[in-house]
């Protein structure tokens, strides 16, 4: 733990300095409505702490938790059918990358369109940000259990479903857990985006609103809000990671 | 009694033009041990794929107690040359795994049955470590463990030592012999080291030529129980030589 520690404070001084020659750089400029200091944002922060906690971070992650368990379902979903038949991977795998090409900023508003104001046009962007690292870094998952495993259970007379209890699902786990690292941050991303591009409450529409009162430092501290958020959220899930998986590392 | 038959049994891989394994009949005694010796490559491992089911014949039919292996289930054995203990499974809960597939016990008796035989390799109180815990010979005598639990008499060991450094190697073969001699398994084993061969078998199936049409039976003349100083004597030395000039024969350096 100690020695963490100590691995943790050139990090914790090389951070600071960044914040430093921001604070310095931005009070130069002195233009607080399009640079503000980051001292300035802690200020916006608090005076705004208000709406920000009481009304718009729950919005955001309300939006964030419904379409990051949508995502898990759908992601997960398509890897177990993609592992399952080689047909469904080929006809499933361009679709799932096309996906991937779509603008979601240009087409979300069109979102707005199709599902109104509510929270379920949000969740359509945050869950087409999401699913796909789900989906393939899981596929990878699958697919690095190795054959000779599969063959020894096959000769102990393994059918194809024992093999994915007994082989697949563990060797995927560890993938599954990096894939929610990296969903977290996306999912809240695409709620950010979704709020920002038609919304009465969240995080990414508090930024905005502060965007068109050119109030710089008040179109930051929803956005530390959203990292800290983000943050603790992917620690709590390498604590859970820490406890489920323990082989990982062992060649 | 014959366990193990194979009645003119030929294989193809898929893309290669000709059978490996073409027309191959032998068959292996109840209670006997046997090693496979052949040069890398040649096809041995081909025929233990085909008897624990992996691999289909392209013709002819394999019987194990005189039925064929199409209508059987758990009638082999088969522990390939990496141990594959799974990592993130405890000891105990890798031995588990042929039961668990077989079904039909109980945990109760599943737990009795796996603390037995791991007492019966020599790893008593291991059960619940990890595999990585283990040293490389301990990892191995879990795996016989494993396939010991499968309940066949007929067991495939394919190169099970291979990866073991010299002294812990010799003292493997030692411990399997008696493990053997305890348990009246039939025993086929792969390898490739003349010397393990000879001093396992009670006679070598030698593959003399590729594809494989033939197991050379060579007998070795030793009895069991054996000691390593059985391999200095001259009548053994002799037919270690000309075990390798055999095989070197088939080796293009």
């Amino acid at each position: 733990m100690k020695k963490a520690n100590r691995g943790n404070l050139p990090a914790l001084i090389f951070l600071f300095l960044l914040l430093f020659l921001w604070q310095l750089g931005a009070m130069r400029v002195n233009a607080a409505y399009i640079l503000p200091t980051p001292v300035q944002i802690l200020q916006r922060l608090w005076e705004l702490r208000e709406p920000l906690f009481t009304v718009h971070l729950p919005a955001t992650m309300a939006v964030t938790g419904i379409g990051l368990l949508i995502s898990i379902g759908l992601g997960l979903a398509l890897a177990v059918a993609m592992d399952w038949s080689p047909l469904l991977q080929k006809c499933l795998y361009p679709v799932v990358v096309a996906s991937q090409t779509i603008p979601t900023t240009a087409i979300a508003p069109l979102f707005v369109l199709w599902f109104g104001y509510g929270i379920w046009s949000k969740v359509l962007v945050t869950v087409l940000i999401t699913f796909f690292p789900i989906t393939i870094t899981v596929c990878d998952g699958f697919r690095s259990a190795k054959v000779e495993m599969s063959e020894l259970l096959a000769t102990y007379g393994a059918t194809k479903w024992d093999i994915f209890l007994k082989i697949k699902i563990p060797c995927a786990l560890p993938y599954f857990f990096s894939a929610i690292k990296m969903a977290i941050p996306m999912s809240i991303i695409g709620a950010a985006i979704g709020e920002w591009l038609g919304s009465q409450s969240g995080l990414g529409y508090f930024s905005r609103r502060m965007m068109t009162q050119l109030d710089g430092a008040g179109v930051f501290a929803p956005i530390v809000l959203l990292s800290a958020a983000a943050m603790l959220v992917v620690a709590l899930v390498g604590l859970l990671e820490n406890k489920v998986v323990k082989w990982r590392g062992e060649s | 009694m014959s366990l193990l038959e194979f009645d003119h049994v030929s294989y193809q891989y898929p893309g290669e033009k000709f059978n490996i394994v073409d027309d191959l009949s032998f068959s292996v005694e109840q209670g006997s041990f046997h090693c496979i010796i052949g040069i890398s490559g040649c096809g041995k491992s081909t025929i233990f794929r085909m008897t624990n089911g992996l691999l289909k014949p392209k013709s002819g039919s394999i019987y194990v107690g005189g039925r064929s292996i199409v209508e059987q289930k758990h009638y082999c054995g088969y522990m390939p040359q990496k141990d594959l203990l799974f990592p993130w499974r405890t000891v105990g809960e890798n031995l588990a795994l042929p039961l668990e597939i077989m079904g039909g016990r109980s945990r109760a008796e599943q737990r009795d049955l796996i603390d037995d035989a791991l007492a019966d390799v020599g790893l008593e109180g291991c059960r619940d470590k990890r595999p990585e815990e283990l040293s490389g010979g301990m990892r191995q005598r879990a795996a016989f463990a494993r396939t010991m639990l499968t309940g066949s008499d007929l067991l495939l060991l394919d190169e099970p030592f291979s990866a073991l450094d010299f002294l812990t190697r010799i003292s493997m073969q030692e411990w399997l012999l008696k493990q053997w001699e305890k348990h009246q398994k039939t025993i086929l084993f792969i390898t490739h080291d003349v010397e393990e061969a000879i001093f396992l078998s009670g006679s070598v199936l030698a593959v003399t030529k590729t594809p494989i049409h033939t197991l050379t039976e060579i007998p070795v003349p030793a009895e069991y129980p054996r000691t390593r100083e059985c391999l200095t004597r001259p009548e053994m030395v002799s037919l270690r030589e000309n075990l390798i000039d055999v095989l070197r024969k088939q080796v293009q350096p």
